[in-house]
């Protein structure tokens, strides 16, 4: 029903298997209200563990609810992706145009989540 | 950055989505940077183009403001209102084409008393407000919601008193002059009253008289909307007493279709037009304008996020609430998730509010007053002897409110907490 969004890696010179390996160092914002979830710390440099997979937006949001979310879940995220009402940016462009949850993140990309409603 | 030109490997599956395009529609060279009604994909110089051109047109279409009108700028920190600031402060920089020419000052009320913050983070919070209003350099006033306690309207007994003498002493004066002075007499006269009663305006009994109002209320529909009408009577209240004629208010398009939408459960249905349209003039001397209306949320966050302009989160009586705590918050979740799989849905209610207009004739300011609701200023919609809900015992103001106020009075258990000004108005309307 939905058409798949092309998935992008961006090109380097090493070996795209050693590249999947690798952990990953993001940097995470919220706003908006949305901080008020995450005891109010708008920043995050957080380091994704290794693992086989490359890691992808929707992994991401799995991973930020086991170890980032400090209450209220269903305010942040719910079924696989974010709740209505919060914007995503990856590397300050829209992630509609990065391919929201099918987006792979790479080493050092900034992710910013920017609640839009009412009272945060 | 992903560029359109990259080599991709034979592994990596790419189906190209015709309502996803890479590059900006408007210059078609840079890559887009962010998509705004559903198909629209901008870069970031077209996007900031677009967005400030959008609130000169929005201002020179309805040509509502006059050079050199004194406008009120309601800044609830929040993202929309700081980005109409800023719009603002853009448009009236001297390097302007064709600049805005209006006189502007801002109101920033703090609600912290009824959302039951603390004194430490409520000053916080308007200390950090009032460094981004500093910087704009343009008058400001902090307003403080337990303030309503202390508003005199224009009808007490010591205002009528120096009405009559400043008549006695003036009455020689030419028409016009005379009109002139009594308009500044007067308002300095309703400045020395309200500041008389405001040394401190943040006395822990003011502070606990506003907790006992919003606790008296059962519903937090009904607290929003009280809240609501209480903010209203503030800025009107400033806007009179410091001579402004236009408020702006920066209501996104999103705001106002979950606004029409939940409004419409409220019961204000006869009053949509007004409560969403670019110009209220229910108020009559005062008329409140929505530059932002033709905003989404995203395109705001957006702009705010990319040319750094600042914005403060405050809590609310909404944080964390649960989708299903007001009505305000139900048609809000329902909206956004709406939105999500149909991105046309909030522009749609927004070109249909657009095309509401009220169907009785407009008040003008001759009208006599008693037929506005006490408390939102639209017109009644209801007969005396038509309400269902009972009131409680002490104060009956079925007669003066339409049928939304009384459902919101309806949920409080006990009226006479209400603020004196509503009470002493109350009071004068029924005597007439």
């Amino acid at each position: 029903m939905t058409a798949s969004l092309p998935v992008l890696v961006r090109g380097s010179d090493s070996d795209v298997s050693n590249k999947m390996a690798a952990p990953i160092a993001l940097h995470l914002e919220f706003g908006g209200g949305a901080e008020l979830l995450f005891d109010g710390v708008k920043e995050h440099h957080v380091i994704l563990p290794d693992q086989s997979e490359p890691w992808d937006m929707k992994q991401l949001l799995v991973w930020i609810r086991a170890n980032l979310l400090k209450e209220r879940p269903e305010l942040f995220v719910q079924g696989d992706t974010v709740r209505p009402g919060i914007l995503v940016l990856i590397n300050d462009a829209d992630w509609e145009l990065m391919g929201e949850l099918r987006y792979e993140l790479q080493d050092q990309d900034n992710v910013v989540f920017i609640s839009t409603l009412h009272g945060g | 950055m992903c560029q359109v030109d990259e080599e991709y490997n034979g592994q990596l599956e790419h189906v190209a989505t015709p309502s996803v395009s890479k590059k900006c529609v408007k210059c078609k060279e840079s890559t887009a940077v962010l998509i705004i009604r559903a198909v629209d994909a901008f870069c970031r110089c077209c996007f900031k183009e677009y967005f400030i051109h959008k609130f000169r047109a929005m201002l020179g279409k309805n040509r509502i403001i006059f050079p050199g009108e004194k406008v009120l700028l309601a800044v609830s920190g929040g993202p929309a209102s700081s980005s109409m600031l800023s719009q603002v402060k853009e448009g009236l920089s001297r390097d302007a084409p064709k600049k805005l020419r209006f006189v502007p000052g801002i109101i920033h009320i703090d609600e912290g008393g009824a959302s039951g913050q603390s004194m430490e983070d409520r000053r916080r919070a308007v200390a950090q407000v009032e460094s981004v209003l500093r910087s704009s350099n343009y008058p400001y006033h902090i307003v403080y919601l337990e303030q309503v306690s202390c508003i005199k309207l224009q009808t007490g007994p010591s205002y009528k008193a120096a009405v009559d003498q400043f008549i006695q002493t003036n009455q020689n004066l030419h028409p016009d002059l005379f009109l002139e002075n009594a308009w500044s007499h007067l308002s300095s006269l309703s400045m020395q009253e309200v500041q008389n009663g405001l040394s401190n305006p943040i006395t822990p009994e003011n502070t606990q008289a506003l907790q006992r109002l919003f606790a008296s209320v059962r519903t937090l529909t009904a607290k929003e909307d009280l809240l609501q009408t209480l903010r209203q009577h503030l800025i009107l209240h400033t806007a009179r007493t410091e001579g402004y004629t236009k408020v702006m208010m920066g209501d996104s398009c999103s705001r106002l279709a979950i606004k029409l939408l939940s409004n419409i459960s409220l019961g204000r249905g006869a009053s949509l037009a007004m409560d969403t349209g670019f110009s209220d003039s229910r108020y009559g001397d005062v008329v409140i304008v929505r530059p932002m209306r033709d905003y989404s949320s995203k395109e705001i966050a957006y702009y705010n996020r990319m040319f750094d302009v600042p914005s403060v989160f405050i809590p609310g009586l909404d944080t964390k609430a649960q989708d299903k705590a007001s009505i305000q918050r139900l048609t809000e979740s329902f909206v956004n998730k709406l939105q999500t799989d149909f991105p046309a849905t909030v522009s749609t209610i927004y070109r249909t509010s657009e095309k509401l207009h009220t169907a009785c004739p407009p008040q003008n300011t001759n009208s006599p007053t008693f037929d506005k609701c006490l408390m939102c200023a639209c017109s009644l919609d209801t007969n005396a002897g038509e309400s269902h809900c009972q009131m409680p015992a002490t104060l009956d103001l079925k007669s003066l409110l339409c049928y939304s106020c009384r459902l919101t009075i309806k949920d409080m258990t006990a009226v006479d907490i209400l603020p004196q000004y509503i009470l002493a108005e109350a009071e004068r309307k029924k005597r007439r």
